[in-house]
Order: C-alpha cells, then sequence, then structure tokens
C-alpha cells in the first residue's frame, strides 16, 4: 500500500514537491509562461518557427462575437473549442461531426447551437482559465488522428506526452482514453498511459488507475504491438520546441495527423509526474545524466543522444 | 545559484525570533504556559463627540473595586484636554476640560481590572423614593394597573419587580404594558413604577466582558433594595443576580457620559482579556514603551483585540503549508480553509461543520440550476453570492424559531469565499464527477478542521499573542517548508507500484 520514501529514492522517482522546486523553479523562466500558458500564442509561435499545429478556424475574444461562432464553424467537419489559457484539459469540447444544426461529441451526445454559445461564453469569462482572468476561445479544426491508432482509443484522439529536459527528450508516452475516462486523456481519470520506448517508438508497458495492464480495457486490442510510426520525426519536432519557447522542463503534447503527420498540440510548463508511472521507471536519473552534459548540442544530436541512451525493452507480453 | 543568502536569511529569522521570544519570557515573566494565572480584563472606553467651537467639558463616570473585579491601572489619551479625577461620596469620574475645540473629538479611557472570586456582597445605600411621579392622563390608570397585578403576584420588593418584568416580557405583555411601552423606555419605566410602588430601585449602568469585543456598550440594569439587601436585576428577562463577566461601570444612578459644549455625544468600549500569573498582575509594571519594548501591547484595546485574531492566521497557514507540502492534501481553494477555520472559530466546531455542509450542500443545489440558466460567469457567481446569504439568513431565522441559538453563529461564515467554494465545486463536479468534489471537499474541510483546532488550542492563542517573536520563527519554518524537495506522504502511496516492481 506505501513505499517507503528510501526505495522511491533508490528507484529515482521525483515528487511534486522536487519537480516544482529543482526542475520547474530552476529551469523554467517565469517569463516564458505566457507563451505556453496561452495556446493561440503557442500556436502563433509555432508557425513562425516552422513547427506544424492543427489548424486554427478561429478565435473569439469578445461576448459580442460569441453569436459568429455558428458561423465560423459551419464548413469545418468535426472542431475543437478550446480555452487559450486553461489547463489540464480543462474546457475543452470536441465536436466530431454536424447534423441537422447540431453538434456531435465524440461520445455521441448531441449539443444544441446555444450550448456551443454558452461554452465559449464560458471560456471568455474566464472559467476556465488560471486564475479566472478572461480568456479566448480558440477554435481549430478536428485532428484526424492516424488509423494505426485506431485500435488503442475510445472516443478521444490518443496523444503522446514526451518530457523534453534542456531540449533532450527524456521520457515518452502515449495517452489513451477509455469509456471510463469519459473520452479524456487524462490518466487519473481513466485514461490508459503506455510508456514509450525513447530509441524505438514502441510501447513499454502500460497502466490504468496505477495497475499494469496489458491491452486496451474498451477495444481489447493488445498494447504490446502498439508503436508510433515516425517516431524520430515527432522526436525532432518534440525537441526542437526547446529552442522555441527557451524553457527547460517541458511537456510537448503531440498527435499522429493521418495527413500532416506528427504535430504540436499544446505546451505544458508544469508537466505531471504520472508518465513515471506508465514508463515504470522514475525520472531522476534520466534528468540527472542530461544535467551533466555541458555542452551545447543541436536537436538531432540532442535526440540521437537520448535515444542512445535511453534504450530500454520493453514488458509487455508479444502476443499479439 | 547558491543558497547560502537562503540559509542565513532563515537562520537569522529563527535567532531573532528566539531571541525575542526568550526576551520578553524572562524580561517581561511572560510565562510560555497559559496556566496558573489571574484573569485581567483591559477594558478601553472611547468617547467621541462633535465639539461646537468654544469649551468643552466632559464628565465621564468610572468603575471602582466591587466584588469580581479589582482596579489595578487606569490610563487616558486626549490630546490638549486638561483632565482631572473626581470623587464625590462613592462615584468616581474623569473630567476632561478645554477652552476653544472644534470637530470631531477623542478620548479615551483604559482600565486594567483584575479578576478576583470576590464573593462578598458590597453596601450601598439605597437611592431616596422619588416621590413627585407624575404620570399623564391615560398612563397614570395603566401604571396602577401593572403595579396592582404585580403586586398580587408577589411577596416582597425582589419578587414584585420580577413579576413587573414579567408584565412587560414578550409572551404576557398585556394592552396596559404595551401602551406604557410607548412612552417610556424599559429600564426608565420600570424604575418609575418600582418607585410608584414604594420599592427603593434605580438604573445602573454594566458592561459585559467577553474577550475581543469591540464597540460595544453598556446596559441598563436595575438594581433593587429591600431593608438591606439589595439584588441586581436584569430588566430584558427579569432575572436576579450579577452575571460573573459583568463590570458594573456607574452604580450611583447617575449619568454615564456629560458633554457640555458638545453634540452627539457617545461612548463605545472595547475589552480583552488576557492572563498573567500572579505575580506580574498584581504588580502589574507597564513599562515605557522603548523600542525594545516595540509590541502590539503598547496599542489601544481595540487594535489589540482585533491583533489577537490577525496572530493566529500564519498558525493556520502554516497548517495549509504542511498539508500541502508534506502530505499532499488537495483543497478546494489554497488559503480557503483558513478562513472557514476561523469562521469555526466563531462557531465552534460541530456547529461551524454543519452549517458549512448546510450551505454548500444547498448552494450546490441552486447552482446547478443556475447552470441551465447560461449566465456570464460573473453574474452567475453573484447569483450564488446572494443565495449564500439568503440561505444564511434562513438557517439563522430557523435556527432562531427552534431555539438553536448556536445556528445564529453560521453568520460568521465568509460569504463570498463560500459563494466562491460553491462555484469551483459545481465546476469540479460537471467536470471530474462527484468523486473528486467529495475529494477536495474532504481535504478543504480535513485541513479548515486541523488549522481550527491549532488556532484554538489555548496554548497556541496565549503563544502567538504574547510572543511577537513567534511570528518570525513561523515564517523561517513556512520558508524552509517552502525548499523541500523530499515526498509527499499521499506520494509514498501514489508511487508505490513503482517501488515495488524490479
Amino acid at each position: 500500500m506505501w513505499a517507503t520514501p528510501a526505495k522511491l529514492q533508490a528507484k529515482g522517482v521525483i515528487g511534486m514537491n522536487r519537480r516544482n522546486i529543482r526542475y520547474i523553479g530552476r529551469y523554467n523562466d517565469r517569463r516564458l509562461y505566457p507563451l505556453v500558458d496561452d495556446k493561440l500564442q503557442t500556436k502563433l509561435l509555432a508557425k513562425r518557427h516552422g513547427i506544424t499545429t492543427p489548424d486554427l478556424i478561429g478565435t473569439v475574444s469578445t461576448q459580442f462575437d460569441v453569436k459568429r461562432v455558428v458561423e465560423m464553424v459551419k464548413d469545418a467537419p468535426g472542431f475543437v473549442i478550446k480555452p487559450a489559457k486553461g489547463s489540464g484539459g480543462k474546457g475543452i469540447l470536441v465536436v466530431e461531426r454536424q447534423q441537422d444544426g447540431g453538434y456531435i461529441k465524440p461520445s455521441g451526445t448531441r449539443i444544441e447551437r446555444v450550448d456551443l454559445e454558452r461554452h465559449v461564453s464560458n471560456i471568455l469569462s474566464g472559467l476556465y482559465s488560471l486564475g479566472g482572468t478572461p480568456d479566448v476561445a480558440v477554435i481549430e479544426s478536428l485532428i484526424a488522428f492516424d488509423e494505426v491508432f485506431a485500435a488503442y482509443t475510445y472516443e478521444g484522439v490518443p496523444d503522446i506526452r514526451v518530457i523534453i529536459f534542456r531540449g533532450y527528450p527524456v521520457m515518452a508516452m502515449m495517452r489513451l482514453s477509455t469509456a471510463a475516462s469519459d473520452g479524456k486523456a487524462n490518466l487519473h481519470q481513466g485514461a490508459v498511459g503506455v510508456g514509450l520506448d525513447i530509441t524505438t517508438g514502441a510501447a513499454l508497458r502500460g497502466v490504468q488507475f496505477n495497475r499494469p495492464r496489458e491491452d486496451h480495457p474498451d477495444t481489447g486490442h493488445g498494447l504490446a504491438s502498439l508503436y508510433v510510426p515516425g517516431w524520430d520525426a515527432l522526436l525532432h519536432l518534440a525537441a526542437s520546441c526547446y529552442e522555441m519557447t527557451g524553457l527547460g522542463y517541458l511537456g510537448t503534447d503531440m498527435v499522429l495527423d493521418r495527413h500532416h503527420g506528427p504535430m504540436l498540440l499544446e505546451l505544458n510548463a508544469r508537466p505531471g509526474l504520472a508518465i513515471q508511472m506508465a514508463n515504470g521507471e522514475g525520472l531522476r536519473r534520466r534528468l540527472d545524466l542530461i544535467e551533466k552534459q555541458a555542452e551545447t548540442r543541436s536537436v538531432e544530436a540532442r535526440v540521437a543522444f537520448a535515444q542512445q541512451h535511453f534504450a530500454r525493452e520493453g514488458e509487455l507480453a508479444s502476443s499479439a | 545559484m547558491s543558497r547560502v543568502p537562503f540559509y542565513l536569511l532563515v537562520g537569522a529569522l529563527l535567532l531573532i525570533g528566539i531571541v525575542l521570544t526568550i526576551f520578553r519570557h524572562f524580561n517581561y515573566e511572560v510565562p510560555f504556559m497559559p496556566g496558573e494565572q489571574r484573569q485581567i480584563w483591559e477594558v478601553e472606553a472611547q468617547v467621541n463627540f462633535d465639539a461646537d467651537n468654544g469649551p468643552v467639558r466632559v464628565d465621564l463616570a468610572l468603575p471602582s473595586n466591587q466584588p469580581g473585579f479589582r482596579l489595578l491601572t487606569e490610563n487616558t489619551a486626549s490630546s490638549g484636554f486638561g483632565l482631572s479625577y473626581l470623587r464625590d461620596d462613592k462615584a468616581r469620574h474623569a473630567q476632561w476640560a478645554i477652552r476653544q475645540a472644534n470637530g470631531p473629538q477623542q478620548l479615551y479611557y483604559s482600565a486594567q481590572l483584575l479578576v478576583t472570586d470576590g464573593e462578598e456582597e458590597f453596601l450601598a445605600e439605597p437611592p431616596a423614593l422619588q416621590r413627585d411621579i407624575g404620570w399623564e392622563r391615560p398612563y397614570d390608570t395603566a401604571a396602577r394597573e401593572v403595579i396592582d397585578q404585580a403586586h398580587e403576584r408577589s411577596a416582597d420588593a425582589f419578587t414584585f419587580t420580577r413579576e413587573l418584568i414579567k408584565e412587560f416580557t414578550d409572551q404576557r405583555q398585556g394592552e396596559n404594558a404595551r401602551l406604557l411601552l410607548s412612552q417610556y423606555e424599559r429600564p426608565v419605566l420600570l424604575t418609575r413604577l418600582l418607585n410608584q410602588a414604594d420599592v427603593h430601585a434605580r438604573i445602573v449602568n454594566g458592561l459585559t466582558l467577553e474577550d475581543g469585543r469591540r464597540r460595544q456598550s453598556l446596559t441598563p440594569w436595575l438594581q433593587v433594595f429591600e431593608n438591606d439587601e439589595w439584588v441586581l436585576i436584569n430588566p430584558r428577562t427579569g432575572q436576579q443576580g450579577k452575571p460573573d463577566n459583568l463590570l458594573l461601570w456607574e452604580r450611583n444612578g447617575n449619568a454615564v457620559l456629560e458633554v457640555q459644549g458638545g453634540s452627539d455625544s457617545r461612548v463605545s468600549f472595547s475589552m480583552l482579556r488576557h492572563n498573567e500569573p500572579a505575580s506580574v498582575a498584581v504588580r502589574n509594571q507597564f513599562t515605557d514603551d522603548t523600542l525594545l519594548n516595540f509590541s502590539i501591547h503598547s496599542l489601544p484595546i481595540e487594535e489589540q483585540a482585533l491583533f489577537k485574531t490577525i496572530l493566529l492566521i500564519p498558525i493556520g497557514a502554516l497548517v495549509v503549508v504542511l498539508l500541502r507540502v508534506l502530505v499532499g492534501l488537495e483543497t478546494s481553494g489554497t488559503f480557503m480553509p483558513v478562513l472557514i477555520a476561523l469562521a469555526f472559530i466563531q462557531t465552534t466546531l460541530i456547529t461551524g461543520l454543519i452549517g458549512f455542509l448546510l450551505v454548500v450542500a444547498v448552494g450546490l443545489v441552486i447552482r446547478s440550476y443556475l447552470s441551465r440558466l447560461n449566465l456570464l460567469l460573473v453574474a452567475r457567481v453573484s447569483a450564488v453570492i446572494i443565495t449564500v446569504i439568503a440561505i444564511i439568513s434562513l438557517f439563522s431565522v430557523m435556527a432562531y424559531r427552534f431555539g438553536l441559538n448556536a445556528g445564529l453563529t453560521i453568520t460568521f461564515f465568509p460569504m463570498i469565499i463560500l459563494s466562491w467554494t460553491i462555484e469551483r465545486m459545481s465546476i469540479l463536479w460537471e467536470e471530474e464527477g462527484p468523486k473528486e468534489v467529495l475529494k477536495q471537499g474532504f481535504g478543504s474541510l480535513l485541513t479548515a478542521v486541523l488549522a481550527y483546532l491549532a488556532m484554538n488550542n489555548p496554548w497556541v492563542r496565549h503563544i502567538t499573542f504574547n510572543f511577537l517573536g513567534v511570528q518570525l520563527i513561523l515564517m523561517a519554518m513556512i520558508l524552509l517548508l517552502g525548499n523541500y524537495t523530499g515526498y509527499r506522504l499521499l506520494e509514498l502511496r501514489r508511487f508505490q507500484p513503482l517501488a515495488k516492481d524490479d
């Protein structure tokens, strides 16, 4: 039930306090936070750096414009409305398709025009933003995620979280939404976390509710066969976010789009620690190794360094 | 970057804090334990009036030694006024005078009173009966009837007074009583009636002592005489006898405050209880305000009473820091639990918990309806605030109707904080489900209860109020905790699977 601190220490597990003081406090300049806390800014910044992100349909910044949302999304088959300054996935509304004036969510629930407008209005009032400050609603087109993941997800888009420390990709996981998580990709809500090998992008280990898992609870598909195609490109994209933002301890959320390949979904200056659970490994050793690297390396060299040092054997039985 | 300056700062804070504490302990003989002590009340009277641009004379009645209280020292503050203490027969009063004054004026008088276990009665001479009591036309018969009625149901002066008061209390209030009350104030009326019935009685003014109260006023009491005895009777309830915490401020039936050359005069009282060891209390040294004696104890009592609570807040903050940094408890709103704990101090724990749960539960139900109305955030939270006020009013009235006076203290809850709590919990419910609401709600309440237990502890209250150095020690502790990179208690459980498999 309980672990001793000494044992966790020996395993190199990092706690919240250490993450906050030792990594976020030391490597993330507070001045740079707005770049990642405001998704609109991140998007514009990514565009300047040639990093692909989902297409921007439009933004709404005044209550007066709320009525224009319907007009904006008229031609989009599916779209996502999110608060620019939201955190923890709060306030993200996903619409899969439109049907006779209504909007169908991935779960199949239908919402009406007023619901859509109320959601946007709530975002503008700052309901989901950090500190409740007035916010901007960002409307993006829905990602057409790669078919290779279709068997591993329930309703949601599987995303890939890579922790970038001083520009080096140190740990990665894929988050698969489940019925228990209500289509959301948050591990504490019941999504499955799958640790990914930094070298190959293949699945290492799966967890749901902190317990090992060999298959997806809803589709029943074995996790052992899960791997991310185009892994190197994805890692390069994630690692280059360091130059883009200047943040030393960064969580990058990526998706694989069917047509456009790896895309940056959002960045997080305070990435959570669940990734350790998904990988069955503490972050400490990898972070310590990176901290010892004195020389400045290019993106390619950093990815290569990480792939060379952080290789691991999968723990899943390769039955599939 | 070096952490040396940080540790130097923490060390300096700790050192100064400890030195100040020890200095205060030895130099002022303030004990570390609140035990074996005498209670001292500091009472401050504040006289306010508007001077009429001319000479002013102010007379304020002063308290004197009496059973239960011994006067230790007294001080006044009054810029520009001449002051003399006058004593005639038994009454004492302070007289301030000035040749020329204009505009609002403030005069202060403060007294330190030692609580004694005075059982003995003090002698008081009965006032002369007022023979020339005139009643106007309809009132004379009403007075006569009321007196006759009470007379029939009583045996002596004391029972007569009680019966008389009953005539005027709500349940039995007859037509005559209502008529009389429409013309006279109750205490004045009662003395008139008593005198009419040949009972020696007068109004004395008492101050009910409650720790940390501000802006209090005197309450009138009836002093009723028969033969060589007298008793004090509460003109509002008819209860006989002097409560222990009642200080008779003026007991000769004279005016408490008289102002000549001013208008709109009033006197209000602040009071504070503190415990001091017997020896100190009797000696009661009041050293000059040097820089070393820099302390809130040199402030007026009204402000000291305020500080008694303010100085507890760091304790609450420390509890929050401990629970979040060392335990990893989730709460709804970081310091909301401290404010709730402050409310608990006023309401007592059980009443507070029940009240809090009731308000939040009903608030959540109403909030779930509001969320369907499709409102803007600020308007919705404002609506929740009004709802919370309505709930609190409703519960107060209901509690009062059912005779649960404890329920009235529900008004001490910080309403805007409660509204935000309801709003946040409601959103949490919609987004993460009821489980998360229960988790955070439990975390908040647990933090609030622990903060309350810490802040309401007599020893903690004694230490924080008497040793300001402790605040620096608290600061150092919080700074150190802010530097803690180890695991949180709940993380030992969360990461337990990582420790297991090899």
